[in-house]
This record gives structure tokens, sequence and C-alpha cells, in this order.
């Protein structure tokens, strides 16, 4: 960059070529830099995988942060003050939590909801306050020479070190796929008690720097937590709804859709702090239920870009925190006591265990499935210590004395928790066995058979007339079908969950095929399908075949799909859908029809990953190896096809024709269309023609699926938003629909 | 079976008690259901059961109310269906749903599972033959979905199809071309369902309860 004079002043020097002007770039330029190397930091982990399977992310962090703050340390440089009050609570910390309350997986968190608020309202009180008067007692022992430490600067130091950081815990217990509830329980914790512990560092830093204590006060204050959370769940669930109308509105822009979002989020949390109450309590309830809404109105690729950049925008700030954790522990001035210090360090253990067994033998009794002592252990070896403890500290006020002796006091225990107990508790779980979740199990027989037994369950309680949770889900399911939905969202289709399990199994496994298929789509077909015995279509005993390997032609070899996959819960919060808007498998028709069918929302499944092969057909020959593509042998057989998904090896025919009958286009290909196997009475024998499909469809005796070609009664047609199914009668899912 | 008055009648109430394993109050709080849904008659009727308007959404409720009726499920080693049905067999369906307490032995624990499987097993397999046969499981389905009404009948179809085939490649494993597979037995119905926890899912409180509603 240069700056030369267009004319020569005489009273100039020398004009030059080439000038720096540092001062003027200097603020974007160091943060860019900053940000630059804790990224490179990052990246440098997963070079080496072995690294980030046994020590945590955060240790790295802060281990590079240590070095480079040494660095800077002795070149007698000040890190930036990324630290001041503002600029964490203004711009670092609302990443994060919006990150985790988005990601969070809403149906095991309500469910288990009473439990998380239980722990982590009371356990940070507990906590806070346990930790406190311990230290306090401490204080008065001469030896440590810390008498003049009052109780309120106990309580607040306390109040700051009892808060729980998710990230590295959740991060060991993806990676050991502990017990779901264990998950969603930390996780809950760890987002509800950031919001508990400012509000309690508030109140005792109001009880700190005051002279004298009054009870009022006190009690007002105490009044005042509560108005404090209340209404930061208040003023998340006014944007959040606002949030979810504006988007119905932006059909036509949809550039702008993230954008919303991501302010909608953000101004709830500074108009909470405007307020002075709850800001985390705002944008957590403001991502919870802008989530749901709002990933149905926009578009895919907008939800897409959601959760990119808000993952992308906690992974930086987290970076970040960690990254000036290790910068800052070296060029801070430290106020060192050992006995006080070390004391610290055993009572925010001691009473963190302590607070976890107590208060599961008390909520024992209320949970379906009640902890055990290993999950007790899992909680409490849990407990890492992390970011909002250390801004924390960095933000109390100067008129407490020994700020420096808390802030180390901070920072030594965020060491110990994140590297000892960090680096530790993986091979720890592993050895004690904790319970495991049985994610793979998630078939579709499982979903149905949940299905079947959550109805059942409700109809039974409906005949004892008792109430139990389930009615205050149905309640508020209908009350958000049928007011709620027809407001915020743009057009209201919900959908059965298992279909969109089944769908969402049909399309990974067509995504995993598709990855896997170097090359175009070239007229190599084969399909799986079920040979029938029609001979015994008509008795009532149906029997199933196992399968024989027939090809298809290239019927799909011309037909392509275009796909949306649509949105999906995730319990590891940083799985994000594979981005394939790039491979698309089109499909044309002959009157070149663009349909667009929305998949619906697959809001709250509860399956997590799943398994890539939900479907294993028998199969005689070897799936593995590609079978030769044999032509259809014709009108002599009868072939009834059935969805079967194997191996990513089998070719991309099936693929497509699957992808096709999930979304219900079955007119176009009749091999889809035979789905309904095992005979109808009427099943007729069919031919396929692996000559264009348009002509000669023969229909067999499909009720619904009676087109004609060219029309469009199944399918609206939307600006390729998404998939959208067709609604038949009232489109209502079954456990809403309970007249009042 | 004798006749229940107004006042509970303790010593039936105690055998009942043994019998279900529920404790006197829910018993009592049940017999009382019991009366308003029968009105005040001794036995019960697949009528009395439509004026609970809620149910009449549910979309098994057919088979809901066909398993009360169902004499497999009294726990008489008996087969077939009856008409009507008195406190006793009321009580005994419903024990089904009772949630396990905190202290039973994984025996036990195990044997509450399997009966529970065994209700939800019986509800589908209603020709009692043992097997849950392909047409049974697509009758489920459809009316499961058959109430969000966003898919065809081929759907519903092609999902049952489906699941079926997955439980055949689950427990029969790889079959030859020419097998067949009957239908799923109650032996496959426990393995599929083994990873579900169903004894804590299937489950009612029976009591009132007003504190543990939000806890899981």
């Amino acid at each position: 960059m240069g700056e030369t004079d267009a004319d020569p002043d005489p009273g100039k020097t020398t004009q030059t070529m080439f000038t720096l002007n540092y001062p003027r770039i200097q603020i974007p330029f160091e943060i860019t830099l900053w940000v630059l190397l804790a990224s490179f930091a990052k990246i440098g982990f997963h070079v080496y995988h072995k690294i980030t399977v046994w020590v945590p992310e955060s240790c790295l962090l802060i281990s590079i942060g240590l070095i480079v703050g040494g660095i800077m340390h002795s070149v007698n440089e000040d890190p930036p003050a990324v630290l001041t009050s503002s600029a964490f609570f203004l711009y670092m910390l609302p990443p994060i939590v919006l990150d985790s309350s988005y990601f969070m997986p809403t149906r095991p968190f309500f469910e288990n909801f009473g439990t998380v608020l239980w722990f982590a309202v009371v356990g940070t009180l507990w906590n806070s306050i346990g930790i406190g008067i311990s230290l306090f007692a401490i204080c008065q022992i001469e030896a440590f020479g810390v008498q003049d430490i009052n109780l309120q600067e106990n309580l607040l130091f306390a109040s700051i070190i009892s808060t729980v950081e998710p990230v590295a815990v959740l991060t060991v217990f993806e990676d050991i796929s502990i017990h779901e509830q264990l998950y969603i329980v930390v996780f809950g914790e760890c987002l509800f008690n950031d919001a508990v512990t400012v509000v309690l560092y508030n109140l005792f830093n109001h009880v700190a720097v005051m002279p004298e204590v009054e009870a009022g006060e006190v009690f007002l204050d105490i009044g005042s937590f509560f108005v404090v959370g209340l209404g930061g769940v208040f003023f998340g669930l006014l944007f959040g709804f606002v949030a979810a109308f504006t988007t119905r509105f932006t059909g036509k822009v949809r550039e702008i859709e993230p954008l919303i979002i991501f302010l909608y989020s953000y101004l709830a949390y500074l108009s909470a702090e405007l307020f002075a109450i709850s800001s985390i309590m705002a944008i957590v309830t403001c991502a919870l239920t802008m989530k749901y809404y709002v990933e149905e109105n926009v578009s895919q690729h907008s939800c897409t870009t959601i959760r990119h950049v808000i993952n992308m925008l906690g992974s930086v700030s987290e970076t970040l925190i960690f990254f000036f954790l290790g910068v800052v522990t070296i060029t801070t001035e430290h106020e060192w006591n050992w006995g006080y210090i070390l004391f610290t360090l055993l009572f925010a253990l001691l009473w963190r265990g302590l607070g976890i067994l107590v208060l599961t033998q008390i909520i024992n009794p209320f949970r379906t499935i009640p902890f055990n002592f290993k999950d007790q252990f899992g909680l409490t070896y849990g407990g890492l210590r992390g970011a909002v403890s250390f801004a924390l500290a960095f933000t109390l006020p100067e008129s407490i004395g020994h700020k420096k002796l808390f802030i180390t006091g901070t920072i030594v225990v965020i060491i110990f928790t994140v590297f000892i107990q960090g680096i530790t508790i993986r091979p720890l779980l592993k050895l004690m066995n904790v319970r495991k979740t049985n994610r793979k199990q998630e078939t579709i027989s499982v979903e149905i058979h949940k299905r079947l037994m959550e109805h059942t369950v409700a109809g039974i309680e409906d005949l004892c007339g008792q109430w139990s949770h389930y009615y205050w889900k149905d309640k508020f399911m209908k009350f958000n079908n049928q007011i709620i939905r027809k407001i915020l969202i743009r057009d209201t289709r919900p959908e059965s969950s298992i279909v969109a399990l089944y769908k969402k199994l049909e399309l990974q496994n067509a995504m995993e095929i598709l990855d896997t298929m170097s090359g175009d789509i070239s007229a190599a077909p084969s399909l799986i399908s079920l040979h029938e015995e029609i001979k015994n279509a008509s008795k009532s005993r149906k029997k199933f075949l196992s399968s024989d390997v027939t090809s298809m032609h290239e019927l799909l070899s011309k037909n392509m799909y275009k796909i949306r996959q649509r949105t999906v819960s995730y319990t590891n919060k940083h799985s994000l859908p594979n981005d394939i808007t790039a491979r698309e498998i089109l499909m044309r028709r002959h009157t070149s029809l663009r349909r667009s069918l929305r998949a619906g929302s697959f809001h709250g499944t509860n399956a997590a990953k799943m398994s890539q092969k939900f479907l294993s057909l028998p199969m005689g020959q070897s799936l593995n190896s590609g079978f030769p593509p044999r032509r259809f042998g014709h009108t002599g057989e009868r072939i009834y096809s059935i969805i079967a998904v194997i191996k990513p090896s089998h070719p991309l025919v099936l693929v497509a024709k699957q992808i096709q009958h999930v979304f219900h286009i079955d007119t176009v290909m009749p091999l889809a269309s035979s789905v309904n196997m095992l005979g109808e009475q009427n099943e007729e024998q069919r031919g396929y023609r692996t000559s264009h499909l348009r002509s000669n469809i023969s229909h067999s005796g499909h009720q619904t699926s009676n087109l004609p070609y060219g029309s469009s009664r199944n399918y609206s047609d939307k600006d390729c938003e998404g998939w959208v199914q067709e609604p038949q009668n009232d489109v209502q899912q079954p456990l809403m629909r309970r007249p009042h | 079976m004798g006749s229940f008055q107004s006042l509970p009648d303790n010593h039936q109430y105690r055998t009942l008690s043994q019998k279900t394993g529920f404790s006197l109050e829910q018993i009592g709080i049940l017999h009382n259901r019991f009366k308003q849904l029968s009105q005040n008659e001794e036995t019960l009727r697949r009528d009395d059961f439509k004026t609970i308007q809620d149910l009449e959404s549910n979309p098994i409720r057919s088979q809901i109310i066909e398993a009360f009726f169902d004499k497999r499920n009294f726990q008489k080693d008996d087969v077939g269906s009856v008409q009507e049905i008195g406190f006793e067999e009321f009580l005994t369906v419903m024990s089904y749903f009772r949630a396990p307490t905190h202290h039973i032995t994984d025996e036990q624990r195990e044997e509450m599972r399997r009966a529970k499987l065994r209700f939800l097993f019986n509800m589908h397999d209603t020709d009692n033959d043992g097997t849950i046969t392909l047409e049974e499981y697509r009758h489920v389905v459809e009316e499961l979905l058959s109430r969000s009404g966003a898919l065809g009948r081929e759907t519903a179809k092609g999902i049952a199809d489906a699941a079926m085939l997955e439980v055949a490649s689950i427990s029969v494993g790889p079959m030859a071309p020419d097998e067949f597979f009957e239908g799923i037995t109650f032996e496959q119905f426990l393995k599929i369902l083994k990873g579900v926890e169903i004894e804590t899912t299937m489950h009612i409180r029976f009591l009132n309860m007003d504190t543990t509603v939000l806890c899981k």
C-alpha cells in the first residue's frame, strides 16, 4: 500500500514510493492475525489424528496459547485486550451459546428438562455456596495469610469457578457414544449454568462491593434472580417468534435468511443485556424456538448456511478464548498463595462430587431412567471449567483486593480440570464401561414400535383418565399445529416422523452410494428386487421370498433426481449434513416438470447417527462386488421390487429408484410403483419396458398414484425449495388429533 | 368375582394387589375409573370405550380396545376374545403398564420386559398364530400413518415391507433364494427391540403426578 502525493509540495520531504500505514489497519489486522493463528493451531492438531483423540482440543489450544504467551512476554508485548468485559460478553460469548443451543437436540432435552434445570440451578447454587463457605473457613486460618477476604468475596469467587463448560466433555462423550441421557444432562446443565452463574456473579458482585450487607437487599437480589431468569426466557421467546414470523415472508429474498437468524438471536442477547436480565437464557430460548419454525420456512441452502455459520462462529470463539487463556496466563501478574489456591482446587472437585451425589439421590425417584453411580461419576468428572469462568474472573471489579489471586486461582482450576480431567476422562469412562447408547439400533422397526408404544400408552392414559408427560406434549403439539404453525410457517404440512425417518434413511443411503460412485451416471443398472410367487398371492398368508438380482436398464440412465436433503436433528453437534447439492440426480420427465417436494422436517426425531445400512437384503450373490448388469428379463416375470439399500458399491440406478420411491414419484418408474409387493389380489403381471419409461407404463392397481403423465397433482411447483409432501386428507400428526 | 360395592372391598383389593402389583390406592383409583367408564355396571364392553373422546383420535385405538378384550392378556393362558370384561381383567391389562420400581432384581425386570413386549406383540398378532405376518404388520403401519394423511397406502406398504425385510435380515440372516420368511416371531420381536428400554418407556404413572411431569 503506498500513497504518493499528487503534486510535490516544496516543504515536504521526498516522496516515497511505498509507505506503511500500520495504525490505520492495526485493529482489524491484528484481530485477523490472531484468529488465523488460532485456526492454524486447530488445523495443526488434526494433522496427527491420534492427538485429538487422547487430548482434548482445548488442552492443545491452551498449550499453544502458553507458548505464544511466553514469546510475547519475552519480547515484552502486551496481549490484545480481548478479555475486557465488553469484548468478551458482547462478542465472544454469544456465538458460543448460540452454537450450543442451536444444536441442542430438542426432544431429549425437553424430556429431561426437569433434571437439567435441577442440576443447573440447584447444582450451581450448591457448588457456589459450598465452595464459598469452605473457602471462607479456610481464610480464617492464619497461616495462609488471606484473612482479609470476606465472605462476599469468597462467594463471588466461588460462583466464578463453579460453572462448567461443555466443550471438551461433550466431544469425549460423543466419541465414546455415551448414553444419551447423560449426554443431554451434561449439555443442558452447562448451558443453563452459564446463565445461573452470571446471575449469581452479578448478585455477589453487587453484594461484595457493598460495605455492609442488608438483609432486605439480599432478598431483593434473590427475587431478582427469578426475574432475571424468566425475563430472559420471555425475551428469547419473543424474539424467536418474531424471527420465525419474519422468515415466513422471505420467500423471495432467500439470501438474507441466514442473516435474519443471526440478527434476531443477537438482538435478543443485546436487548436482554440492556435490561440487565439473563442474556444467555434469552439467546438460548430464542435459538430453540426459532430453530423449529425457521428450518421449515427457509430454503435448503439457507438452512445449511445457517448451520455452518453458527458452527463456525462458535468454534472460532471457543478457539480464541482458550488460546487467550494460554496467552494471558503467562502475561498477567499473578498472586500466588499456595494454601488458598490448592484448597480452591480441592473444594471445587469435592463440592461438585458431593453435589452430584446428593442431587442425584433426590431426583432419581422422579426419573424414569435413574442415574447409577457410574453416570454420576461421569457427571462429576466431566465438570470441566472453561471460558466463562475465565472471563468472569477478568471482569472482577478492581475494588476487590485480591483480584489477582482470584484470577490466578481461576486459571489454575481451569488448567487443572481441562488438562488432567480432560485427558483422563476418556480412558476412565471407557474403563468403567459407562452405559452406552444404542444408536445403531434405530431402524425402521424400532421407530415404528416406539411410536406404537407411545400411542398405546397415550391411549391407555386416556382410558385411565390420567395425565402424564404425554398429555402436555400432546397439548402443546395440538396448540402448535393449530395456531402457531399457521402463523409462523409458510405452508404447514407436518409429516409423520416415521416417514421422515424412512426417507432420511433412504436418502442417506442414497447419498452414500452417490458419494462412492465415481464417474457419471451411466447405464449400469442393477436393482434389487424381490420376486414374489404370485401363486400364493391369493392366500391370506403372505410369504417373503428372498431376492434375486435383476437389473434395470437405461430406464434410469436418462433420469436423474434433484434431491434436497432436508434437515436432520443431531446429537453430535458438530456433524453437519454433507453438502450434496453439487451432486444431483436429476430426473427428467417427458414434459420436464419441475417438481419440488419437501422432505418434511425431521425435527425432533431421536435418531442421531443412523445406521447407514438399514436394510441388508439377503443376497445370494455378493453385493459388494459389482455384479454385472443383466438385461432384465421381461414380461414373463413379475417383479416386485422393494427398496433396499445395501453397500455403497451398489450401482447408481438403485439409488435413483429408491429416491424416487421415497418421494412418491412412482408413476414414472414402474418399478418404483411396484412396491406394493406381495400381491393385492388384483396385482397383475407387469412387464417392464426398458425403453423410455414415458410410454407404456402399466399402472398397477394403485389408488393414489394413477397419475397421467405430466400432471402435477402430487407436487406443487415451488421454486425448488425442498420436497413437499402431498397432503391428502387433513394433515395432522396422529398424536395431535385430540379433540379438546 | 363378586360384586363391587361402592365401598372399597379391601379383601378383594388385596388379592388383586398381590396379583397385579398395584397398590391399594391405585386400585381404588382405577376402580373408580372403571365404574365411570362402565356407568356403574359390573362389566365393561367395547362400546363403553367409545365414550372416551381422546381415545377416538388415537390411530391404533381399535387395537388398544381389542387388547382389553383379548384373553391372551389375562394371564390365564387362554385365547380368543370376549365381549365384556370385569374389573379384574381390566386391572390385569393395566398392570402391563406399571412402572418398574427401583428395587427389583434383574430377573424381575427382564420378566416385566417380556410381559410388556408380549402385550405389544399380541396387539399386532391378531390371528394368534405366533407370528406377525406381513399383512398384519402392514395393517399396523397403515393405521399409524393414516392420521398423518400425507401418504398414500403405497408408502405405508413400502415402509412395512422394508421393515419386514429388515427384521428378516437381522434375525434370519442371509437367506437362500427360495426360502420363505414367515413373519416375525416373538423371539425375533424381542431381538429387534432389544435396545429399547421398554420397561421405562411403556409405563404410566398411576397416581396423580404433579411434580414428576417434567422429569423423565
